[in-house]
């Protein structure tokens, strides 16, 4: 059956020094459309390196496995392909582009993504417009549009940046990674509302985290434990409760 | 002076015929400094980057005072095509280092002249110390004499400098001077532009009187071929500001040399760039900021992007004098290879004799960065475009630092027409 | 500001008393006739009786000399050196090179003690010194004035299979060594003071570490000048083969004369794959006094090459004597992946005059620099930081980082930099950093108001803007080196 994301045996390495590191060793996962699956795991699981993986990030060298999106094959398109496609990725650290305006950037992402999915283009009063409207919604200051994106940014106006831009491309399928951002609790309300909006049956997402706060906010459909590049267990929101009050070693050390 | 030829050898033996046949005093001194040291090699210091066997390789006439009206016509609606609003404003315009009536708009408020009607070589430049100061004090036969009177607000005019060289190469040495008088303002744009093969060795001497402000900014857009080396001298007032910007895109080998000096309290002097290379083009950012009185500042950011085999020079020294207490001088040099051959050689100096200071520089060099990239790829821009995006946005942090509103969408239309944006947003 | 004043009228009482090393040894001398030229040089290869090939190395190199003209390019100025007018050759009148501790003249013993440099075995090993007995012991080897006087610790590192010993001997008792390695790093030619040094070195420091040894303890050289009319010219090579290490430590100083005494060494380095050298100097010599007069010309050539793959070298040098100080040592990172590193402190007072830095040449894909260099300038010296990171087209992915910070005590001083960057790679990261500025106001007056003397503060200030140098330094040298700093800008530093 040819679900929505289909994930099987994927392995990847990355390049440090000369030397190369084994991070995932044969992920399975598979997400049906309209859920949100939750990855938890300790440090260095590679929780974020699968993100970087399905958005295809360029350090990384799959080595094994595949990985598909709609029927297609995930692994191999351009990261612009896949964004087109409907992935997207809220960053752990949003990248600063200084003197990239704000509004231009939006502007070209959204354009590019509309052409590749043969929609008209926005010209720019009907994009300004979109785009105000989204601010507004997320209570971003307005003059957001106009600074250079994420630089100079708080941590809050960093993540209610990658939120606007989810709702402004309009994706099928959501990846928030956030994994170290566990301390600042406005922060995760902020995304966690963002993907609460978007939810559909035709939309789902993969919540990468190491901890249980986010899931206040976000209820989930399904747990999956991460550890030493696998999933090592999977489950309903009940895992995640028992994860919170008896830590990882438990889980680890029935797996090993 | 017959016996000058003897010492020309290299690039100068060119130059040879006009400089035996000189008078006047300046000019003939001039001719003796250089026969003495000759054109500079690399092993100058102040030469170290940048090499003028290219101008040996050509024998570059006197350029002739007749040229084709149609060519000089074509190249001025090249400069105005990016910005045509720019063709509103008073313009001084300047054919082969000669003054071109026909095609000039003269402004008002200002007090002009030319050097080939009055030779006035001005105070700063340094013929002995600067071979190519010295090339031009010999040369020179015409040029810019603007005075913008004490207390006046001149508003903008731009000086263009054509460069049209057609079956012959030429070279030309255009001798400007410009005073801005007390608390009087002037915002002067420099274009510079031409076709064929001709050498243009510009010197400007530029006086900013006490409380007067000079925001100049010089849009170097030289034909392919042309080498294009200048020489700026300004003199800094008391609580005045000489706030400048320049911008490298054109020419085959082009150095902007910049020498400004903050000669009385509370001055500020800001001596920003950006270049844009490709190809062979080699392009070189040179200043020496001379703090000569305390309480200045002065600021300095030049960003350089080299693709393909072209080569960017930044030399930027800060010379703070014992008596330059409480400077504050800052200076920020970035270069981005685009290409496995582009080359970037900076050398960023402070020279600090005065204990109670302020002084720092940076420089980074390297390619895109990658995270970068991979964030616009990851909201569906294509690689090329994500690429152009940060280029543009590198060089236009610095275009930012134009304070002259018409002069920074002047340079910022000159570049999207130079690197037109696919699918612009 | 009072204080500044008061700090500026301190540092120009500053006179000779403040220099401890500048007492002179009264020892008979062997000392070759003033002047150069061949004779002079194969009396030196006679008296360290060389093999015939090292005579003719010295022979080419000083032909070579002959035909060069000594660099103008630093920002120094002194006035012409007579290289006529010195001995080329002083040497203790004992037979040179004694076998044991205890043939070494008790005169000279005496010396290297009040220079607080320890000859003594035994009273080192018993932990005499140093009760807490975790300290590891230093083997000294100390060069006084042209040749090398006494190593010690020569069997412990025997049986570690680590070499140290003068080089003098390495050119005899290791001859295959020498010459598979002297000037592959600095050849003769290199420039003016390399060649002068290649005709007529007399003695300096050669150590050989085997594959795979960590040298079992650090090593040290102390260099002495003490007679008059003599130039020092030591030539130091540093063998370190595969996964093998080395610390190495050199100081030096020299008596107080109203002459200048040209000092100008040849320091070489050569690690293969994954080996690592760390080689700090505490340098010392004397500078002069208070007018300018007298002092060392330190002339040296300092060069590294990381000819294996992660091989790593490291300088750190805590530069505080001198009339002038021209070295700038360097890193040729060749290696895929190797590293290169350059702390520096330049402190320079009265007349002095600095000009230092380094290079670091880029060639291998991966390689790495780092270079912190702090400058502190006062009295009426000047100090230059010059600095070269180029980086080769092959040396994709090659990081370098500096930072050149310098300080500014009182208004007669000069501080530069000059740094020179060339990228000729699109995958190198360069950064390079550099502030001037003086003791801010606002840490004196805290300090003081906290209860520090001015002097007390000042000092306190001083060794926290070298920290990032100092911490580099082995720890015994960490403290002298602070000390040193002290001393150095004594009546500004107290």
């Amino acid at each position: 059956m040819s679900q929505f994301l289909e994930i099987s045996g994927l392995c990847a390495q990355i390049d440090a020094d000369g030397q190369e590191k084994q991070i995932l060793r044969g992920v399975d996962l598979s997400i049906p459309p309209g859920e949100v699956h939750v990855i938890m795991g300790p440090n260095g699981s590679g929780k974020s390196t699968l993100s970087y993986v399905l958005a295809g990030r360029e350090d990384y060298e799959v080595t094994a496995g595949t990985a598909t999106f709609h029927g297609q094959d995930l692994l191999a398109m351009e990261p612009e392909e896949r964004a087109a496609a409907g992935l997207f990725l809220a960053f752990q650290s949003p990248i600063e582009l200084p003197g990239v305006n704000n509004a231009n950037f939006l502007r070209t992402a959204v354009n590019a993504v509309r052409r590749a999915r043969g929609q008209e283009e926005l010209d720019a009063v009907a994009f300004l417009k979109m785009a105000r409207e989204a601010a507004k919604a997320l209570s971003m200051a307005p003059d957001m549009l106009k600074r250079n994106v994420n630089v100079g940014f708080s941590g809050g106006e960093k993540k209610r940046n990658e939120v606007l831009q989810m709702t402004l491309l309009q994706p099928t399928f959501a990846i928030l990674d956030e994994t170290d951002s566990g301390l600042d609790v406005d922060a995760l309300r902020i995304v966690a509302e963002g993907v609460n909006r978007l939810r559909a049956p035709t939309f789902s997402a993969l919540v990468i985290t190491h901890h249980q706060k986010l899931l206040d906010y976000l209820v989930p459909d399904r747990i999956h434990v991460m550890a030493r590049g696998r999933i090592i267990l999977s489950g309903g929101p009940e895992l995640a409760r028992q994860i919170d009050q008896e830590g990882y070693t438990k889980f680890l050390a029935e797996v090993a | 002076m017959n016996a000058l030829s003897k010492d020309m050898s290299g690039p100068l033996a060119l130059f040879a015929n006009r400089l035996n046949t000189l008078t006047g005093a300046q000019r003939q001194s001039a001719a003796g400094a250089l026969a003495r040291t000759g054109l500079p090699d690399r092993k100058s210091e102040a030469w170290k980057y940048t090499a003028l066997r290219a101008l040996g390789k050509q024998d570059y006439l006197q350029a002739p005072a007749q040229v084709d009206e149609a060519a000089v016509r074509a190249l001025l609606d090249g400069v105005f095509q990016a910005h045509p609003a720019m063709a509103a404003l008073p313009r001084v315009v300047f054919v082969n280092g000669r003054h071109a009536p026909a095609f000039s708009v003269a402004p008002d408020d200002v007090d002009l002249s030319f050097f080939g009607q009055n030779a006035e070589f001005g105070l700063q430049a340094a013929p002995d110390r600067d071979p190519l100061v010295a090339l031009n004090t010999a040369l020179a036969e015409d040029g810019l004499v603007l005075r913008v009177p004490a207390g006046e607000d001149a508003g903008h005019l731009m000086l263009i400098s054509l460069g049209v060289a057609q079956e012959q190469p030429v070279s030309f040495h255009p001798r400007h001077t410009v005073v801005v008088e007390k608390d009087a303002y002037l915002r002067l744009i420099s274009v510079q532009a031409g076709q064929g093969t001709y050498f243009h060795n510009p010197v400007m001497d530029i006086r900013v009187e006490d409380g007067a402000t000079l925001e100049h900014v010089t849009l170097q857009t030289e034909g392919a071929q042309a080498i294009s080396l200048g020489t700026l001298y300004a003199h800094v007032g008391h609580k005045s500001v000489y706030d400048s910007f320049v911008l490298g895109l054109g020419g085959q080998l082009v150095r902007h040399e910049v020498h400004a000096r903050l000669a009385s309290p509370r001055g500020v002097v800001h001596v920003n760039g950006a270049q844009r290379l490709a190809g062979q083009q080699v392009g070189d950012i040179t200043s020496v900021i001379t703090h000569a009185a305390s309480d200045c500042i002065s600021r300095q950011t030049v960003r350089n992007v080299l693709d393909g085999h072209a080569r960017g020079v930044f030399q930027g020294k800060v010379l703070v004098e014992q008596v330059a207490l409480k400077t504050d001088g800052y200076q920020m040099n970035q270069a981005l290879l685009l290409s496995p051959d582009a080359e970037i050689d900076a050398k960023p100096e402070l020279e600090i004799y005065a204990d109670d200071v302020r002084c720092s520089h940076g420089a980074t060099v390297g390619a895109l960065d990658d995270d970068q990239l991979f964030y616009l790829r990851s909201r569906g821009i294509s690689v090329q475009e994500a690429r152009q995006m940060l280029i543009d946005a590198f060089l236009d942090e610095a275009i930012a630092l134009v304070v002259d509103a018409t002069a920074q969408t002047f340079c910022r239309a000159v570049m999207a027409a130079r690197f037109a944006q696919k699918g612009e947003a | 500001m009072p204080a500044v004043t008061q700090t500026r009228e301190a540092v120009e009482k500053l006179g000779q008393s403040t220099y401890k090393w500048g007492f002179e040894t009264d020892i008979e001398m062997d000392m070759a006739p003033k002047g150069l030229n061949e004779d002079i040089i194969r009396l030196i290869s006679s008296r360290k009786e060389e093999p015939e090939w090292m005579l003719e190395w010295r022979l080419a190199a000083y032909k070579t000399w002959q035909a060069m003209q000594e660099p103008k390019w630093a920002k120094v100025a002194y006035p012409p050196i007579d290289y006529q007018d010195a001995h080329y050759y002083a040497a203790p009148r004992k037979k040179p090179g004694p076998k044991s501790l205890d043939e070494v003249d008790p005169e000279l013993l005496r010396t290297y003690e009040k220079l607080g440099i320890p000859l003594h075995e035994q009273a080192l090993l018993a932990g005499v010194e140093v009760p807490e007995g975790e300290r590891m012991p230093v083997a000294v080897d100390a060069v006084f004035d042209s040749v090398s006087v006494a190593t010690t610790f020569r069997k412990t590192l025997e049986e570690a299979g680590v070499i140290f010993c003068p080089i003098s001997e390495a050119v005899k008792e290791h001859p295959d060594l020498v010459r598979k390695y002297l000037g592959t790093v600095v050849p003769a030619g290199d420039n003016f003071f390399s060649a002068l040094n290649s005709a007529v070195f007399t003695d300096g420091s050669f150590v050989y570490v085997p594959k795979g040894v960590r040298c079992p303890m650090e090593l040290s050289t102390y260099f002495r000048i003490n007679a008059r009319n003599t130039g020092q010219f030591e030539r130091t090579l540093i063998v370190v083969e595969e996964g093998a290490s080395v610390s190495y430590l050199e100081g030096c100083t020299a008596p107080m004369r109203d002459e200048n005494q040209l000092h100008a060494a040849v320091v070489e380095l050569v690690a293969m794959d994954d080996a690592s050298i760390k080689y700090s100097t505490v340098q010392n010599w004397y500078p002069g006094d208070e007018n300018g007069r007298g002092g060392i010309y330190n002339f040296v050539t300092k060069r590294g090459a990381c000819r294996g793959a992660r091989s790593k070298i490291s300088w750190t040098q805590v530069e505080t004597g001198s009339a002038i100080t021209w070295k700038y040592p360097s890193c040729i990172l060749q290696g895929e992946g190797s590293v290169g590193e350059f702390y520096s402190v330049a402190v320079t007072n009265n007349h002095q005059q600095a000009d230092t830095g380094t290079k670091m040449i880029h060639l291998g894909r991966n390689t790495r620099s780092t270079i912190i260099a702090k400058t502190i300038s006062a009295g009426r010296s000047d100090s230059t930081y010059r600095g070269l990171v180029r980086v080769q087209p092959k040396a994709s992915g090659a990081r370098n980082f500096t930072q050149c910070d310098s300080l500014l005590i009182g208004d007669q001083c000069g501080a530069h930099t000059v740094p020179y960057i060339e990228s000729r790679n699109m995958n190198a990261r360069i950064e390079h950093e550099a502030t001037t500025s003086k003791i801010s106001e606002d840490q004196l007056f805290y300090c003081r108001q906290r209860g520090l003397s001015e002097e007390d503060a000042v000092g306190l200030i001083v060794n926290g803007f070298c920290r990032d140098v100092l911490k580099e330094l082995p720890m015994e040298f960490a403290v002298e080196a602070q000390k040193l700093l002290q001393i150095s800008l004594e009546g500004s530093v107290g």
